[in-house]
């Protein structure tokens, strides 16, 4: 038992589920002083999300729509996790999501290309983005934060301006994918009967849990990903050893815009959204994604779950009473739980603080104990 | 033209009240990320102070609780920086992302709340102040001035007079570059940590009010405040950690910002055709482009970023 709360894995498991049980606690709190009448009702609509409807076909096509958003949202958390094990901080998720998002739009409905030159059109856009940040880091010394959150809004009104090209004459929203180009709508592979019948459930959730398996892979089973997590603890060190630690980061950063550039192709590629032409803030998934990221434990597979979750909470948030809250609550909690993400280091030092004293206590207890059996011996 | 004039002016007052406090609290050690998130937080303070106020209330007195609610929500938020950084020696970049995050949504569920408890028909996240406002504001002979412009003229000497002339300030910039040396001649590093950072929530939180304050007469904080807490760092990084400099620098991204207000008052920029987006942009790529020449030589407090630890010589 005590071995395993030392596992570094296990300490992770318990500080996110701390992390998350906190969260929930204090969005509680902040609802109860909103309004104490729905309060306890609230919190529960978004534990449960789809579990709201009572028939098992609405909620297994509700699963199936939260899964839609999970797959983008998980992309830009690999992404986030990706870079931050070199070393980097990738708030520019939210730019290369939305750079991909907008390649795989506009090359959809004004090109009209087949749904795979589109995802790579969307990979092309997003690792564009990325090496920006890291050009820009790796030989001009650019704080990757400010310089991701400059190219995030660059992204936003770059993508305004081309897809308005292709948008419906009545609204700010783009043209349907579904009617307009079919070829681009990415395949179901038969998965939507799983769903009963969810028209939107594509292979970009199986995709998506792929990512993460092959950068778990890459990251603790090759020499690139070994090299790359080197560059991230020690720049100096990794350049001592030979590595290439420029290239590293620039590499890194493309890979990490490359996957959330996929990840907008992802979503919008479904057809469960359009984009709005006239948005005046940054989509929320990239930041979302940073979210996941660290609750995740920094842990690719970790990451599938915790993306979940955030999603799950999210989208649970449509269902709150509107009469006495609003949707936003579930940013609300998943910003917290961020926040509280920023203590886990904490919370695994007063965990192993607590091992360690139990354990002195222990070793006290027991030497106690032959101390007392030696004088017995020596009186016999 | 004068349009362009106001405009910049106010925008470089904003770029420089909040630069200034991300000056203040990097040297004290502490990088805040979060000074977006503190930038909503306050005008959300500003913006419901301005809205309980009616508009016969002296506009001195509007003013000075305006301003005062902006520094105090302000500096109560940024605490929770103050507190996750210093005291726990949590990752700044994580912490100042959250407390970016929080600020919006917490902004935009209290405006909510407040908005549909008054009116259960209104789910809306905007409030209004066009009668109030008008407190802050002297038309000149067309020239709009607002009192902003004199408040970071203000803080700019406060600042600057604060950091090189006074002990306190000498001290708060030894935390910055080397802790521990401070912590030998027996200045305490986590006191002035907290002091730096509850600084920059109080500048954050003029910045913010005056922001929301610049161009219209209602604001809807799902919105947050456009990425400007992010363009003043990149300010704050151009002027290189000298409030002198970044007036000057806050001055030059002002007249972009600017731009995309008044573009349209200029014929020859209307004959030109550029999509609207493209002035959107502009403040966004000068700054990057800004950063890419200025960042490799930078002089940023040399312990910047990295938590406290008395144990570390």
């Amino acid at each position: 038992m005590k071995n395993l709360l030392k596992k570094d894995g296990v300490q992770s498991l318990i500080a996110s589920l701390i992390c998350i049980l906190l969260g929930l606690l204090i969005g509680y709190i902040v609802l109860l002083f909103i309004n104490p009448t729905g309060a306890g009702e609230a919190i529960l609509e978004v534990v449960k999300n789809f579990f709201h409807y009572s028939k098992p076909s609405l909620q297994l096509k509700n699963f199936g729509n939260t899964l839609v958003k999970t797959a983008p949202l998980l992309m830009c958390a690999l992404s986030v996790l990706f870079c931050y094990k070199v070393g980097l901080f990738n708030i520019g998720a939210a730019g290369q999501y939305v750079a991909g998002s907008c390649a795989a739009i506009y090359c959809a409905l004004k090109l009209g290309w087949g749904w795979l030159p589109c995802l790579l059109a969307a990979v092309v856009a997003g690792a564009v983005f990325g090496v920006a940040v890291g050009l820009l880091k790796a030989w001009r010394n650019v704080n990757e934060v400010i310089s991701g959150i400059m190219l995030n809004w660059i992204g936003l009104y770059l993508a305004n301006m081309l897809l308005s090209n292709v948008k419906e004459v009545a609204s700010p929203y783009t043209l349907h994918i579904k009617t307009e180009a079919t070829g681009a709508l990415l395949p179901s592979l038969g998965l939507e009967k799983l769903f009963n019948g969810n028209q939107y459930i594509t292979l970009a959730i199986p995709l998506s849990v792929l990512a993460a398996i092959a950068i778990s892979v890459v990251l603790d089973r090759t020499k690139f990903g070994y090299e790359l997590k080197a560059t991230g603890l020690n720049r100096n060190a990794a350049r001592y050893c030979g590595m290439a630690e420029k290239r590293n980061i620039i590499v890194s950063l493309a890979i990490g815009g490359a996957l959330a550039g996929l990840g907008g192709a992802l979503l919008y590629l479904t057809d469960y959204e359009q984009w709005l032409c006239t948005g005046s803030s940054v989509p929320g998934m990239g930041f979302n994604g940073i979210a996941a990221a660290f609750l995740g434990g920094l842990n690719p597979i970790g990451t599938v779950f915790s993306s979940y979750f955030i999603q799950h909470i999210t989208s649970g948030g449509a269902f709150v009473d509107k009469t006495m809250y609003c949707s936003q609550i579930s940013d609300l909690i998943s910003s917290i739980i961020i926040y509280l993400c920023g203590f886990v280091l904490f919370i695994k030092y007063a965990m192993n603080n607590m091992i360690a004293k139990r354990e002195n206590r222990a070793a006290q207890a027991v030497s106690a104990g032959t101390e007392d059996a030696e004088k017995k011996g020596g009186e016999a | 033209m004068l349009l362009l004039l106001q405009y910049t002016l106010i925008f470089a007052s904003v770029l420089i009240l909040v630069a200034l406090g991300g000056c203040v609290s990097e040297h004290s050690g502490v990088i805040n990320l979060g000074l977006e998130g503190i930038m909503v937080m306050g005008a959300m303070g500003g913006a419901l102070t301005l809205r309980a106020l009616s508009s016969g209330t002296s506009p001195l007195l509007t003013v000075l609780l305006t301003l005062c609610a902006a520094v105090l929500v302000g500096v109560v938020y940024s605490l929770l920086l103050a507190v996750a950084c210093v005291s726990f020696k949590a990752d700044q970049t994580i912490v100042g992302t959250a407390v970016n995050m929080l600020g919006v949504a917490a902004a935009t569920v209290i405006v909510k709340a407040l908005n549909t408890a008054a009116n259960p028909d209104d789910v809306s996240s905007a409030v209004q102040y066009a009668a109030t406002k008008k407190a802050f504001l002297k038309n000149i002979g067309g020239f709009e001035f607002n009192w902003f412009m004199v408040i970071a003229l203000l803080a700019l000497a406060a600042v600057f007079v604060l950091l090189y002339k006074t002990k306190f300030g000498l001290r708060l910039m030894a935390c910055g570059e080397h802790p521990q040396a401070a912590a030998s001649v027996g200045v305490n590093v986590y006191k002035m940590r907290y002091a730096g950072v509850l600084l920059s929530g109080a500048l954050g939180g003029l910045g913010g009010i005056c922001y929301i304050l610049a161009g219209t007469s209602e604001w809807r904080f799902e919105n947050g405040v456009a990425g400007f807490g992010f363009l003043a760092l990149a300010v704050m990084i151009f002027g290189q950690w000298k409030p002198q400099r970044i007036a000057l620098v806050a001055l030059l991204f002002g007249f972009f910002r600017a731009l995309s207000n008044v573009y349209f008052g200029f014929d020859w920029l209307v004959k030109a055709n550029i999509p609207g987006a493209v002035y959107n942009m502009m403040p966004y790529v000068i700054s990057l482009l800004v950063l890419a020449f200025t960042s490799k030589r930078s002089r940023a407090p040399k312990a910047e970023g990295i938590p406290y630890d008395k144990g570390m010589r």
